[in-house]
C-alpha cells in the first residue's frame, strides 16, 4: 500500500501546539467581523427589479442620504450567520440543565407544521370565512389547555411568561375593582421569580414578601399573619423555585379565597406536574403556561414565548380580547363586544399563533398518555440527579424533588471556589452551565432541570462529570476553576465594563461615539 | 415515544439508585387525592404523519394570502422573504438556545442582537436600539412608559393616526399602570394639530408614520412643539420597509422610535409571532426598557457582547424594575437582521421604492373605479379608500372571487359606524399588475 505523502498517524516529534493562530482562528472556531465591517454598499444579497416609473405621492418627504446599511451577497450573508451560530450551545448541541427554563427537545414537526402556508401564510385582519381553520386550531389548543389545567377558560394573547403574568394580575384587579373591592397588596414568596414582584408592582400592588419554611415551602403560618382584607392575591409558583411541591397548597388556596383575595399561580414549573396534577384542582384563579418550555416550543434565543393564561369562574369575564367562540359550525374572533367585561388589550393581534401551531403538534404528539410520561420522567430524571450527586454536594432541602434538583454552594465552602466559578467549568466539559444564583433563598443556588428529553447515557455523563469536578474543588484547585471556560469561543466578558460605558451598536470608525 | 429517550430498563434502574419504588412515590408530595390516576380525556399519542394530517387539515380550512392577490396590510404586511433567511433561522444553534446569559457560549446570539439594534437605530435614524419586544403595540406601550419616567410626567397624547390595537394596548397599560391619555378621535385625512393638545403636563405624543390610513406626514414642527414644553416625540411604525423610501424619524426629531419589525424577514402567522422595535436617544438608555447587547472585551481581550444593563431588569430589579418585560423576540428579530443583512442599502431602498410604486400603481387603478375614491393625498404603501357599500360585505365578496382585498376600517374602529364604507388597502412588491387589474376588475363588479 502507498502511504507515501499521506501520515496514517502523528510523527512522533510533532511540536507543541502553538497557542496562536495567523487568522485568530482555530480550526472549526472562526472568527467573524461585524457586517457593518465586511459590508460593501454596491453589493446586495437580492436581486429586485427596477422599480417603475411612477408619480410619487410621498408628500416631499423622501429620504435623502444613505442609512448607511452594508451590503453583502447571499453566500457571504449565509456563511456569516453560519459562523454565528457555530459561536453558540444549544440544546440541539448538548445537555442544557438550566433550572427555571425546561430545556427540552424542541420537535422538528412543530417547524413544519408551523410553516404551512394554511398557517403561516395567512393575515390577522382576513376575513373570518378565510380563517376558519386558524380559529380551529386556537380552540383545539385552548380545549388542551383547559383539560391539561382544570380550569374554565384560556386567554390565549400574552406574548411570553411575564406577559401572561401581567395578563393574569390585570384580570384580577378587574375582577377586585367590579366588585368595588381595589386592594393593595400581594403577596409573593422570597423564592419567586423576579418577574412576579415586578409584574405586581408594575399595576400598583405593594409587594409583600412571605418567608420560607426550612423545608423550602411557604410557611403556611406567616401567610396566615400577612392575610388580610387588603391583600389583592397570593403569587405563588408550584413546583416552587426550590424544586419542591407546596403540599400545603390547597390550604393555602383556601386560606387565601377566605379572606377575598385572588391566587396566581406562575405556572413555569408546569412541566413537572403535566398530565397528573390539574392546577384548577389545587384551587388557584389564574395561571400561566409557557408554551416555550412545557410544550416545547423553542426558545430561539430569547424569545418569541408564548404565555397563554387559564383562568376560573371568577376571571374567567374580565379576559383581554380577542377570544374565539364556537357559532355552530362557524367560529368567530372577538374582537369587540359591547356585553363582555374584557380589561383590555394585550398584544396588537391575536397571540403567537406560530407558537400555537408548534405547541399543539408537540400536545398531539404525545398525546394524553404521552405527557402524563412526560411529567414522570421529567421528575424521574430530576431525583436520579439529586440522588446521585447528593453525598458529594449539599441539597438544602429534604426530597423528593419534582422535575428540577436544587443545591446551594455548602459543599464548597473553604474550597475558595464560587457557584460561577464552579458553572464555568462545566463550560469547558461541553455542558451548559446550570440556573446560578436562583433562587436567591439559598445560598449560591444552583439550580438543575434535566427535562425529560434527556436519556440515561447522557445523564449519567453529567454526574460523572460534576463529581470528578467537586472532587477537583476539594483538592484546593482553586485557580483551574477561576481560570475557566477556557476553550469557549470567548472567555469571561468584561460585564462591568460592559454596563459602565455602554456600547450597544458600532460605529464607523470615522466617526467615535455620537456628539451628545 | 419518540421524543422520550428513557427505557423501561432505564427507569427501574434509576428508581433503584433513588431507592423509589416507582415514579408515583416521587410525587408524594402533591395531595393524593389530587392525583390523576389516568391519563386525561385527551386524544392518545400519535405518530407524526398522523399528526401531520390532523393539523394540514385545518390550515387548508385557511385561505393563504399567497394563494390569490392581497392586499392586506394596517399593521402586517406580506413581503417576500428570502429563502435563506427561514433556512438561517432554523439552525438549531439559533433555534434551540436559551436567552445568552452565558456569553462564553452564546456570542453568536450576542453578536446578531449588536448588528440588530445597529440596523434598526440606522434605519430609524436614532442613536440606539434595544434587543426586541415583543411586538409593535408593546413596543408602542413601553415606549410611552418610558416617556413619562423620563419626563416624570403622566399624561400622553394619542394620535387618531395610531393603529387602534396599538392605542387600545396603551389604554390597557394606563389603566392599570395609572397615566393618563388625550386620544385624538380617527384622522382619516391625516390633518389633526397635535402640537394645540401638548402642554407642561405632556409627558409624549404617540404620532404613526406613516399613520394607519397611510398619511405621510412631516412630524418635524410637532418634535419642536413637544421639546419647547419639555415632551417627547414617539414615533411609530408599522410598515418598516417605508423607511427606506422616508426621512427617518430621527432626522425629524423623534426621542423614541416603537416599531413592527414584522415586515422584514417574519411571514405573516395570523398576527404573531412578530418582532417589537425600540430605538431611542443614547442619553436615554438607562430609561430603556427591554433586554440590551453590548460590547465588551473578555479575559484574552478580544471583543465580545453580554447582555448589559440589566440592573434595569426584573430578575435583578424585582418590584424595582423598568417594565416586567422579560422575553425579546430573538429568533424574529434573527429573521429581520438576516433579512436586511441580505437587503443591505441597495436592496432595502429598492424593496421600498418597489412597495411604494405598487402602492401608486394600485391607488390609481382603484381611483378609477366608479364607487371607490382613494382618500389619500399621501402615501406610502397603503391607503384608504371610500366605497358606495360597506366595506366588509365588499371584502367578503372579493374573498369569495379569491381576492384578499383590504381591510375595512370597522374593523379595527367597531365603535365608528360613520367609517362603515372605508377600506385600508396595502400594496407591496409581492403584488403583480395582473394582481391589481383583478382587483379592480372585481371591485367594478361588486360595486
Amino acid at each position: 500500500m502507498l502511504n507515501e505523502g499521506r501520515a496514517t498517524r502523528p510523527a512522533a516529534d510533532t511540536a507543541p501546539v502553538e497557542e496562536e493562530t495567523l487568522t485568530g482562528n482555530r480550526a472549526l472556531q472562526l472568527e467573524e467581523p461585524l457586517l457593518f465591517e465586511m459590508g460593501e454598499r454596491d453589493r446586495s444579497g437580492v436581486d429586485l427589479p427596477e422599480p417603475p416609473k411612477v408619480k410619487s405621492r410621498l408628500g416631499g418627504l423622501e429620504r435623502r442620504g444613505a442609512i448607511g446599511l452594508p451590503g453583502l451577497s447571499e453566500p457571504q450573508v449565509i456563511r456569516h450567520y453560519t459562523r454565528l451560530s457555530q459561536k453558540n450551545y444549544a440544546i440541539d448541541a448538548g445537555f442544557y440543565p438550566l433550572g427555571s427554563c425546561t430545556m427540552k427537545h424542541n420537535p422538528r414537526l412543530n417547524e413544519k407544521m408551523a410553516r404551512l402556508p394554511g398557517f403561516s401564510d395567512i393575515h390577522p385582519l382576513q376575513p373570518e370565512s378565510t380563517v376558519q381553520g386558524a380559529l380551529e386550531l386556537i380552540d383545539t389548543l385552548a380545549h388542551w389547555l383547559k383539560v391539561l389545567t382544570g380550569m374554565p377558560a384560556v386567554a390565549m394573547s400574552p406574548g411570553a411568561g411575564a406577559h401572561g403574568e401581567l395578563c393574569g394580575m390585570m384580570a384580577i384587579r378587574a375582577a377586585l375593582e367590579d366588585r368595588k373591592d381595589p386592594r393593595k397588596r400581594v403577596l409573593v414568596p422570597s423564592s419567586a421569580h423576579g418577574t412576579n414582584p415586578a409584574t405586581a408592582a408594575a399595576i400598583g400592588y405593594t409587594v409583600d414578601d412571605i418567608p420560607e419554611r426550612e423545608d423550602g415551602r411557604v410557611d403556611l403560618s406567616a401567610l396566615e399573619k400577612k392575610l388580610g382584607p387588603d391583600v389583592a392575591a397570593i403569587m405563588l409558583t408550584n413546583p416552587n423555585t426550590c424544586g419542591v411541591f407546596e403540599h400545603d397548597i390547597v390550604e393555602i388556596a383556601k386560606r387565601v379565597h377566605e379572606v377575598g383575595a385572588f391566587f396566581y399561580c406562575d405556572g413555569a414549573n408546569f412541566n413537572a406536574l403535566v398530565g397528573r396534577v390539574r392546577p384548577g384542582d389545587l384551587g388557584i384563579d389564574a395561571m400561566h403556561i409557557n408554551l416555550h418550555k412545557t410544550f416545547s416550543t423553542p426558545h430561539g434565543g430569547g424569545g418569541p414565548g408564548s404565555g397563554p393564561v387559564v383562568l376560573s369562574e371568577a376571571l374567567a369575564p374580565f379576559a383581554p380580547y380577542p377570544w374565539v367562540v364556537t357559532d355552530g359550525d362557524t367560529r368567530r374572533l372577538i374582537e369587540h363586544d359591547r356585553s363582555a367585561r374584557p380589561f383590555g388589550r394585550m398584544k396588537g393581534f391575536h397571540g403567537q399563533m406560530g407558537m400555537f401551531v408548534r405547541a399543539l403538534a408537540y400536545m398531539m404528539s404525545h398525546g394524553g398518555d404521552g405527557l402524563r410520561q412526560v411529567s414522570g420522567d421529567a421528575v424521574l430524571n430530576a431525583n436520579y440527579i439529586m440522588a446521585r450527586l447528593k453525598d458529594v454536594m449539599s441539597a438544602p432541602f429534604p426530597g423528593p424533588c419534582m422535575h428540577e434538583a436544587l443545591f446551594d454552594d455548602s459543599f464548597l465552602k473553604g474550597t475558595g471556589v464560587t457557584t460561577l466559578d464552579f458553572a464555568k467549568a462545566l463550560i469547558d466539559e461541553g455542558f451548559h452551565p446550570m440556573t446560578m444564583y436562583f433562587p436567591l433563598v439559598v445560598h449560591g443556588a444552583m439550580l438543575i432541570e434535566p427535562t425529560e428529553t434527556e436519556s440515561k447515557e447522557s445523564l449519567d455523563q453529567f454526574i460523572e462529570v460534576m463529581r470528578a469536578l467537586v472532587a477537583r474543588a476539594k483538592t484546593g484547585d482553586k485557580a483551574f476553576f477561576q481560570q475557566a471556560p477556557r476553550f469557549s469561543p470567548r472567555r469571561r466578558l468584561d460585564e462591568t465594563r460592559a454596563a459602565r460605558k455602554p456600547v450597544l451598536r458600532w460605529r464607523p470608525p470615522a466617526l467615535p461615539a455620537a456628539a451628545e | 415515544m419518540r421524543y422520550l429517550p428513557l427505557t423501561d430498563d432505564d427507569r427501574r434502574a434509576m428508581l433503584g439508585a433513588i431507592g423509589a419504588g416507582s415514579v408515583d412515590e416521587l410525587f408524594r408530595d402533591v395531595p393524593s387525592d389530587k392525583l390523576q390516576s389516568a391519563p386525561l380525556d385527551l386524544p392518545p399519542f400519535s405518530g407524526e404523519l398522523q399528526v401531520e394530517r390532523r393539523l394540514a387539515k385545518m390550515a387548508a380550512r385557511n385561505m393563504p394570502a399567497g394563494a390569490g392577490p392581497s392586499f392586506l396590510g394596517a399593521g402586517a404586511y406580506r413581503h417576500h422573504v428570502p429563502a435563506a433567511v427561514d433556512h438561517l433561522i432554523q439552525r438549531g444553534e439559533f433555534l434551540t438556545s436559551y436567552t445568552p446569559y452565558q456569553p462564553e457560549i452564546t456570542q453568536g446570539t450576542l453578536q446578531y442582537l449588536f448588528e440588530f439594534q445597529t440596523q434598526v437605530a440606522l434605519a430609524t435614524g436614532m442613536e440606539v436600539a434595544n434587543a426586541s419586544m415583543y411586538d409593535g403595540a408593546t413596543s408602542c406601550a413601553e415606549a410611552v412608559m418610558m416617556a413619562n419616567r423620563t419626563t416624570r410626567r403622566h399624561r400622553a397624547v394619542i394620535s387618531g393616526g395610531l393603529h387602534p390595537h396599538y392605542r387600545e394596548v396603551t389604554e390597557t397599560l394606563a389603566r392599570f399602570i395609572g397615566f393618563d391619555l388625550d386620544c385624538a378621535g380617527p384622522d382619516v385625512k391625516g390633518e389633526e394639530d397635535l402640537a394645540a393638545r401638548v402642554d407642561d403636563r405632556t409627558s409624549c405624543v404617540v404620532v404613526q408614520y406613516p399613520d394607519v390610513f397611510g398619511n405621510v406626514r412631516d412630524w418635524t414642527a410637532l418634535a419642536q412643539a413637544c421639546h419647547a414644553k419639555g415632551a417627547l416625540l414617539v414615533v411609530v411604525v408599522t410598515e418598516f420597509v417605508a423607511l427606506g423610501a422616508l426621512k427617518s424619524p430621527g432626522e425629524m426629531g423623534a426621542d423614541i422610535v416603537a416599531a413592527e419589525g414584522q415586515s422584514i424577514g417574519n411571514a405573516l402567522n395570523f398576527g404573531g409571532p412578530y418582532v417589537g422595535l425600540f430605538a431611542t436617544r443614547e442619553k436615554l438608555i438607562r430609561q430603556m426598557p427591554g433586554r440590551v447587547c453590548g460590547e465588551t472585551v473578555d479575559a484574552d481581550g478580544k471583543r465580545g457582547f453580554v447582555l448589559t444593563l440589566s440592573t434595569r431588569e426584573q430578575h435583578i430589579r424585582r418590584e424595582k424594575a423598568t417594565s416586567n418585560i422579560c422575553t425579546n423576540s430573538g429568533l424574529c428579530a434573527l429573521a429581520f437582521t438576516i433579512h436586511m443583512s441580505l437587503l443591505g442599502e441597495q436592496g432595502f431602498t429598492r424593496m421600498a421604492a418597489l412597495n411604494h410604486a405598487a402602492a401608486v400603481q394600485l391607488a390609481d387603478r382603484l381611483d378609477a373605479v366608479d364607487g371607490a375614491e382613494v382618500l389619500n393625498a399621501t402615501f406610502f404603501n397603503e391607503f384608504t379608500v371610500r366605497l358606495r357599500k360597506p366595506a366588509a360585505e365588499v371584502v367578503e365578496a372579493l374573498a369569495g372571487k379569491g381576492i384578499l382585498g383590504g381591510v375595512p376600517a370597522l374593523r379595527l374602529y367597531p365603535d365608528r359606524p360613520e367609517m362603515a364604507n372605508l377600506l385600508l388597502v396595502a400594496a407591496t412588491e409581492t403584488n403583480t399588475p395582473e394582481d391589481m387589474d383583478a382587483f379592480a376588475t372585481a371591485l367594478r363588479e361588486i360595486l
